[in-house]
């Protein structure tokens, strides 16, 4: 995590959104600083677009406010899409152009002038390896190179703030890692908010995650902090060679920190719950030790992070934000 | 180069790299051509002026214009690169203009392209040509006219077919403002204030006074104003829209 000296590029305070009494984005804020990486997640419908649209400046939002890089959106809308690079959902671009012209449009609405433009043109297709395709129309690419199209776009002056709605989303297994590639690359000097349902991304890109339901900030934290999250984080998972006997249980239910164990009688599999997520592990391998169970195999599980987030998504539609900066 | 260029050059190109450019203007020289040379009557009459050729523009653009504004929203709208476009450092204002000066243009390029008409009358007799200059500003003057309102009605909706109609009919109520067909269906209820206001309207009055060679600065003021109220509200309902 970033040292909070560091001034928020984004700053957004207590945003609603509602269109004609739905509540799509209710009381959210978070902060998004520049060299970090930021992982926006939420089912589908959540609120994640809507909060990017306002960021963006495309929507008004019904109260709160956005400031970027210390300005305020509202008052300044021009300059704050100066700074920002914007990738919509979808990566939406004029189908009929040519991925080079289109490039060198946007170039010239964001006032650069043909020469200029032109070089920033080449840089961005460049940077988003779009290779021998600039020359075709857009609306005859794959959609790998549709949303290459939609970061070049993005990138094309060098903003110190990205915000990425779903930029992995439809690519295949190698474009995902080239795609996710490219957002580390620029990750030291820009400030990247990213959106996806994949929760795998928050560990393969992001420094933080924040993760929105039903319109509202349910958690803002580290990946590590996710896991913790989870009932089952740190628990303890022995297989045995035979029969579990009906000792086992009891004897591991005795032990300091285990909250439960759970028995999975066909497969010889014991999993034991730490309380509050401590570490047992040791605790539990010296019991099977002493005991000479006839042990198979004993690690800690590896948390699944998409139940954590089925959880938080799910059951917790009041609960307000768990902040750790 | 300012957003305004930029949007405009984008737009213009748009035209011409798609089939729209070419049907629209064929389509336009051939209309133009059977209206003025058949149904006007261009040689029958005897005389030397473009009186048939002009008289039949508000009727062709009355369904030519809004097929070519239909899409200037609606389709960036359905595409979604409207969100593109308005999340660039650029204003509403300036998206507005640079499409309608775009779309403007190319209804200029394709009334410059009428020229052989205007040759071929030169060579069959001495025309009033100040006459023929005026006329031509004041076809384009409508023609934006048309257009304003066309892109304001885009600006409504995701639908170019729904944009086509909604333009259709509100431009034919504009070409007709001041005949008995409209003026009737105010008359009795509507205030007097209101029927003469529509009237006034009247995009066949305005550019018949302008076409007789009559130079009355209000029928050119008319007709600015009137684009600028359209583009006014064209702002108003992309901004309304984006939220949907």
């Amino acid at each position: 995590m970033q040292a909070s000296s560091n001034p928020a590029a984004v700053e957004v305070t207590s945003l609603s959104k509602e269109f004609g009494g739905f509540a799509a984005v209710k009381n959210v804020s978070f902060r998004l600083r520049r060299g970090e990486v930021l992982g926006f997640l939420g089912p589908n419908g959540a609120g994640k677009s809507t909060t990017m649209k306002i960021i963006t400046g495309y929507l008004r939002p019904t109260r709160g406010s956005v400031r970027v890089s210390g300005r305020d959106l509202e008052r300044s809308p021009i300059e704050a899409k100066r700074q920002i690079g914007y990738l919509p959902e979808g990566a939406p671009a004029y189908a009929e152009m040519s991925a080079h012209t289109f490039l060198e449009f946007v170039a010239r609405v964001r006032g650069f002038g043909r020469r200029e433009g032109r070089r920033r043109a080449q840089a961005a297709i460049e940077r988003a390896n779009l290779g021998d395709v600039v020359h075709q129309p857009i609306e005859t690419l794959s959609k790998g190179f549709k949303r290459r199209v939609g970061v070049a776009q993005a990138i094309l002056h060098d903003p110190p703030i990205l915000v990425l709605d779903e930029p992995t989303d439809g690519l295949d297994p190698n474009q995902k890692h080239e795609m996710r590639g490219l957002i580390r690359q620029m990750a030291s000097d820009k400030a990247i908010l990213i959106s996806t349902h994949i929760l795998e991304e928050v560990g393969a890109v992001c420094d933080r995650a924040l993760i929105i339901a039903r319109g509202r900030l349910v958690f803002d934290g580290t990946r590590e902090q996710l896991a913790r999250l989870s009932e089952r984080h740190n628990a303890v998972k022995i297989s045995f060679d035979s029969e579990i006997a009906p000792n086992y249980p009891v004897a591991l239910r005795a032990l300091d920190g285990v909250a439960d164990v759970l028995a999975d009688a066909d497969r010889a599999e014991l999993t034991v719950i730490a309380a509050g997520g401590r570490c047992i592990i040791q605790q539990v391998s010296r019991l099977v030790q002493r005991e000479n169970w006839p042990l198979k195999s004993l690690y800690v599980e590896s948390v699944q992070l998409d139940d954590v987030f089925r959880d938080i998504t799910r059951s917790r539609p009041g609960a307000g934000a768990e902040t750790s900066s | 180069m300012t957003p305004v260029g930029a949007v405009f050059r984008r737009e213009l190109a748009t035209y011409f790299s798609t089939p729209v450019a070419y049907v629209f203007i064929v389509i336009f020289l051939v209309l133009a051509g059977v209206f003025t040379f058949y149904i006007g009557g261009l040689y029958e009459r005897g005389q030397a002026d473009l009186q048939p050729f002009f008289t039949f523009h508000p009727w062709l653009y009355l369904f030519l214009i809004p097929a070519l504004s239909m899409r200037l929203w609606a389709e960036e709208r359905k595409n979604g690169t409207l969100e593109l476009l308005l999340t660039l450092p650029l204003s509403v204002t300036a998206a507005v203009v640079g499409k309608f000066l775009a779309a403007w243009v190319f209804t200029g390029i394709a009334l410059a392209l009428t020229f052989p008409v205007w040759l071929t009358v030169n060579y069959l007799g001495t025309v009033d040509n100040p006459v023929v200059v005026l006329s031509y500003l004041g076809s384009f003057l409508m023609a934006g006219a048309y257009l304003a309102v066309g892109a304001c009605i885009s600006a409504f909706t995701a639908n170019q077919v729904i944009a086509f109609v909604v333009s259709f009919t509100l431009c034919l109520v504009f070409v007709l403002a001041g005949f008995p067909l409209v003026m009737d269906a105010l008359q009795g209820w509507a205030p007097q204030a209101l029927v003469d206001a529509v009237r006034n309207m009247s995009f066949l009055s305005h550019f018949e006074a302008i076409t007789r060679g009559v130079i009355d600065l209000r029928d050119v003021i008319f007709f600015l104003s009137f684009i600028a109220c359209w583009l006014f509200a064209n702002g108003v309902a992309v901004e309304m829209k984006k939220s949907e």
